[in-house]
C-alpha cells in the first residue's frame, strides 16, 4: 500500500503543494526539450533528404562548439568567429559529400549508418588533437549572450530563469521558424522535400543530389552549431556533449523520423517528462539518473502502439 | 592450381550436406587451427596472448552473437555490450553465490541470463522494424547499464561498484583471477569458441537458420510461407543473446580480471557493430577477420611511430588512432560494403580459376 502511495499519490500531492517548484522543474525540462529538439531536426532534415541516419549530429554539435571557442581562444573576436565557423562548418559538409556520402550512393542503409559512425570516431580524433580534450568554457558574454537570472515571484514561493536559458529558447525558436520558412517557401527547401519524397523522381526533374546534401548537411552543421553554443553555455564544451546525441535519439522515436513537427514536439515533451519523472519518481523510489534511460523507455512504449512515432509517416509494406 | 575443386565429385547426399564440402576449405581450416592451438602458443608472448590473441577471441565470439541476429535475422540491435554486461554480472554473481561451481558450467549458465533479457529486449521487435528497433535496442543498452550501477547487489555491495574476479581453477588449475597464466586463459577461450563457433555455423546451415534468413530478406514474404515471425526473431535474439553473453562473461573472468558498469556501455556495443560489419554480415569467417582487423589495428598503429624513431606523445597517438580508425572504417565501407568475409570469396573464386584465365 505504501508502495503504490509512493508510486501514485505522494509525487501528485508533492506537485499541488508547491507549485513553484513544479513550475521550475518543468521549465528546466523545456529547456532541455529544446535543446534535445535541436538536435533532432538535425537528425530528420538530413534522414529526410537522403534516408542516412546521422549519428554525426552529435559530434557535429561538438565540433562546431569547440571550432567557434577554439577560434576564440586564437585571439579571433567573438562576432568574427561566428561567421567563421559557419565557414568550417560548410567546408566539413562538403567533405562528407564528397569523401563519404557520393561513393556510397545506393548502398544499404545499414552501410550508410555505420559510415557516419565512422564519421563520428573521425572527428572525435581529429578534433581531440586540434583542440585539445580539456573542459572548455563557452563565450557567452562575449557573444552577448545575458548570463543573469530573473527571479518571479509565484504562487508564495519563486521561479528563477537563467537568462542565457531563455535567450537558447526564444534563439531556438527563431532558428526553427527560420528553417520552416527556408523548407517551404524557397526553392531549395522545396527541392529538400522533393528528394525526402523520392529521389529518382527528384533527380528526373533536374534536381542536383549532391548539391541538395551540401545544403542539408550544412544546415545540420548550423543547427549544430546553434546547440552548440546552447548547451555549451549550460555545461562547457567538451566531448561529453557527444552523449545528448543519444538523448535525441528517442525524441525521434517518438516523433517519427520524417516529421519536423515530430522532433520539436517529441523534442519538448521528452524535455518536461523526463525531468518531472526524474524529480518526483526517480530521485525518491529508484535512487536517481533515470534520465539516462526513461526518454528510451517511454519512446519504447509508444512505439509499441505507433510503429512509426506520433509523427512519423505511416509504414506501408508490399511484398 | 592449390584450390583445384575439379574431381571432387560427391556420391552420397551426406557428403553433399558435409561442414566443408570442398576438401582444401577443409584443410585450410585444419592449418588455421594448428595455428591457433600449438603455433600461437609455442610462440606468443605474455603481451601478445593479453593485447591480440585473447581479445580477437572474444570480440569475435561477441561479434558471431550479433551477426545471428544482424546479419542472419536482420534485426539492427545496437544494445550488445549491454546484453555482453548481463553475461558478465550473471557469471559473476553465480561463481560468487556458488563458489563450487565450474567456470564452465557457470559461463555456460550466465549465457542463459543473457539470452533471457534479450528476447525481452527483443519482443519489441515484432512490431518495430529497421532504424526504430534500433533506437529501441539502445533502450536495452541505457537501462541495463544504469541497472548495472544501481543494483548494488550485482557486485555484492562492493564500495567502487567494480565486480572482481576471483581466482578461479578447474582441475587443479588456475583459469581465471589474477593468478591465472595467460597460455590457460587462451586455451579455454579458445576452446568455448570452437565449440560454439561450430554451433553457430550448424545452426545457421540448418532449418532455423533458414527461417532467419527468410526474415531478413523479407519477413512479410517469410510470413506468407508460413514461417512463424515471432518464433523467428525470438529466437534468433535468444541465440544472439546467448552468444553475445558467454562472451560478455569471458570479456570479464578471462581478459579483463575485473569491471565497471561503464565498461558495457555504448563504445562496446559499437565496437562489436564494426566487427561485424567489416568482417561481413552474414558471414561467420567475417566476424574472424573483422576482430583481427578492429583488435590489431590499435595496437599496430600505436606502435608504428615507435619504430620509425618519432616521439609523439601517448595521447596524441590515442587520438590519431581514433582517427585512423573512423577514416578506415569509412575506406572499406566504400571498398567492400560486404565486408572482408567477400574479400576473402573473391579471393577464393581467383584461386580455384588459377592460373588459367576461365
Amino acid at each position: 500500500m505504501d508502495f503504490l502511495n509512493a508510486i501514485f499519490v505522494q509525487p501528485f500531492a508533492d506537485m499541488a503543494a508547491a507549485p513553484d517548484f513544479l513550475l521550475q522543474v518543468v521549465w528546466e525540462g523545456l529547456v532541455g526539450g529544446v535543446l534535445y529538439a535541436l538536435i533532432a531536426l538535425g537528425f530528420v532534415l538530413i534522414y529526410k533528404s537522403s534516408r542516412i541516419f546521422n549519428f554525426a549530429q552529435g559530434i557535429m554539435v561538438v565540433f562546431a562548439a569547440l571550432t567557434l571557442v577554439g577560434l576564440h581562444e586564437k585571439g579571433v573576436p567573438a562576432l568574427l568567429a561566428l561567421p567563421l565557423t559557419l565557414l568550417v562548418m560548410l567546408v566539413l559538409a562538403v567533405a562528407i559529400e564528397r569523401a563519404v556520402l557520393r561513393p556510397l550512393v545506393n548502398q544499404p542503409d545499414i552501410i550508410l549508418f555505420m559510415a557516419t559512425i565512422g564519421i563520428t570516431l573521425f572527428l572525435i580524433g581529429f578534433g581531440e588533437i586540434i583542440f585539445g580534450g580539456e573542459n572548455k568554457v563557452m563565450i557567452t558574454r562575449e557573444l552577448m549572450i545575458p548570463t543573469d537570472s530573473i527571479t518571479m515571484d509565484l504562487f508564495g514561493g519563486f521561479v528563477s530563469i537563467e537568462e542565457k536559458d531563455l535567450t537558447s529558447v526564444i534563439g531556438s525558436v527563431l532558428l526553427v521558424a527560420a528553417l520552416l520558412l527556408f523548407l517551404n517557401r524557397t526553392k531549395t527547401g522545396r527541392a529538400i522535400r522533393a528528394l525526402g519524397d523520392d529521389h529518382q523522381a527528384a533527380l528526373s526533374v533536374g534536381i542536383s543530389l549532391s548539391t541538395i546534401w551540401v545544403v542539408v548537411w550544412f544546415i545540420a552543421g548550423v543547427i549544430a552549431l546553434a546547440t552548440g553554443i546552447a548547451w555549451g553555455a549550460r555545461a562547457g564544451v567538451s566531448f561529453a556533449l557527444e552523449v545528448i546525441a543519444y538523448k535525441a535519439l528517442p525524441v525521434l522515436m517518438l516523433g517519427g523520423l520524417e516529421s519536423v513537427m515530430g522532433a520539436i514536439i517529441g523534442g519538448l515533451a521528452i524535455g518536461i517528462l523526463e525531468k518531472l519523472f526524474e524529480v518526483y519518481w526517480g530521485q525518491p523510489l529508484m535512487g536517481g539518473n533515470t534520465e539516462a534511460w526513461f526518454a528510451y523507455v517511454l519512446a519504447l512504449i509508444v512505439l509499441l502502439f505507433r510503429p512509426q512515432g506520433l509523427f512519423g509517416e505511416r509504414i506501408i509494406e508490399r511484398v | 592450381m592449390l584450390y583445384r575443386t575439379a574431381g571432387q565429385f560427391k556420391t552420397s547426399y551426406a557428403a553433399d550436406h558435409a561442414l566443408f564440402p570442398v576438401r582444401q576449405d577443409a584443410i585450410l581450416l585444419g592449418v588455421v587451427l594448428v595455428f591457433a592451438f600449438v603455433v600461437f602458443p609455442l610462440t606468443a608472448s605474455e603481451f601478445a596472448f593479453r593485447a591480440l590473441l585473447i581479445p580477437v577471441l572474444i570480440y569475435a565470439l561477441a561479434a558471431l552473437g550479433l551477426n545471428i541476429l544482424t546479419g542472419y535475422a536482420g534485426q539492427l540491435s545496437l544494445g550488445t555490450g549491454a546484453f555482453m554486461g548481463v553475461g558478465a554480472y550473471a557469471c559473476y554473481k553465480l561463481i560468487t553465490l556458488f563458489p563450487e561451481m565450474n567456470i564452465v558450467v557457470a559461463i555456460a549458465l550466465s549465457g542463459f541470463f543473457s539470452a533471457s533479457v534479450g528476447a525481452l529486449f527483443g519482443l519489441p521487435s515484432l512490431r518495430i522494424k529497421g532504424f526504430y528497433l534500433a533506437i529501441a535496442t539502445l533502450a536495452a543498452q541505457f537501462f541495463l547499464v544504469w541497472l548495472f550501477q544501481k543494483w548494488a547487489w550485482l557486485y555484492n555491495y562492493s564500495a567502487s561498484g567494480a565486480i572482481h574476479v576471483p581466482n578461479i581453477s578447474m582441475f587443479g588449475i588456475t583459469v581465471a583471477g589474477p593468478r591465472a597464466a595467460a597460455i590457460t586463459q587462451y586455451y579455454f577461450v579458445l576452446g568455448i569458441v570452437c565449440v560454439v563457433t561450430f554451433f553457430a555455423i550448424n545452426i545457421t546451415r540448418g532449418r532455423v537458420g533458414r527461417m532467419w534468413k527468410a526474415v531478413r530478406d523479407m519477413d512479410i514474404a517469410a510470413e506468407l510461407v508460413g514461417i512463424n515471425l515471432m518464433r523467428a526473431k525470438l529466437t534468433a535474439f535468444f541465440v544472439s543473446s546467448y552468444i553475445v553473453g558467454i562472451s560478455g562473461a569471458l570479456f570479464v573472468f578471462l581478459w579483463r580480471g575485473a569491471a565497471e558498469a561503464n565498461l558495457f556501455d555504448i563504445p562496446l556495443s559499437f565496437r562489436v557493430l564494426f566487427i561485424a560489419i567489416i568482417g561481413g554480415l552474414g558471414s561467420i569467417l567475417g566476424n574472424y577477420l573483422g576482430a583481427i582487423l578492429i583488435v590489431a589495428l590499435p595496437v599496430i598503429i600505436s606502435g608504428v611511430p615507435a619504430m620509425l624513431g618519432i616521439r609523439v606523445a601517448s595521447a596524441t597517438v590515442e587520438h590519431l588512432n581514433v582517427m585512423i580508425i573512423g577514416a578506415l572504417i569509412i575506406t572499406f565501407l566504400i571498398v567492400e560494403p560486404h565486408g572482408l568475409a567477400r574479400f576473402w570469396a573473391v579471393i577464393r573464386e581467383k584461386l580455384i580459376l588459377w592460373p588459367f584465365p576461365h
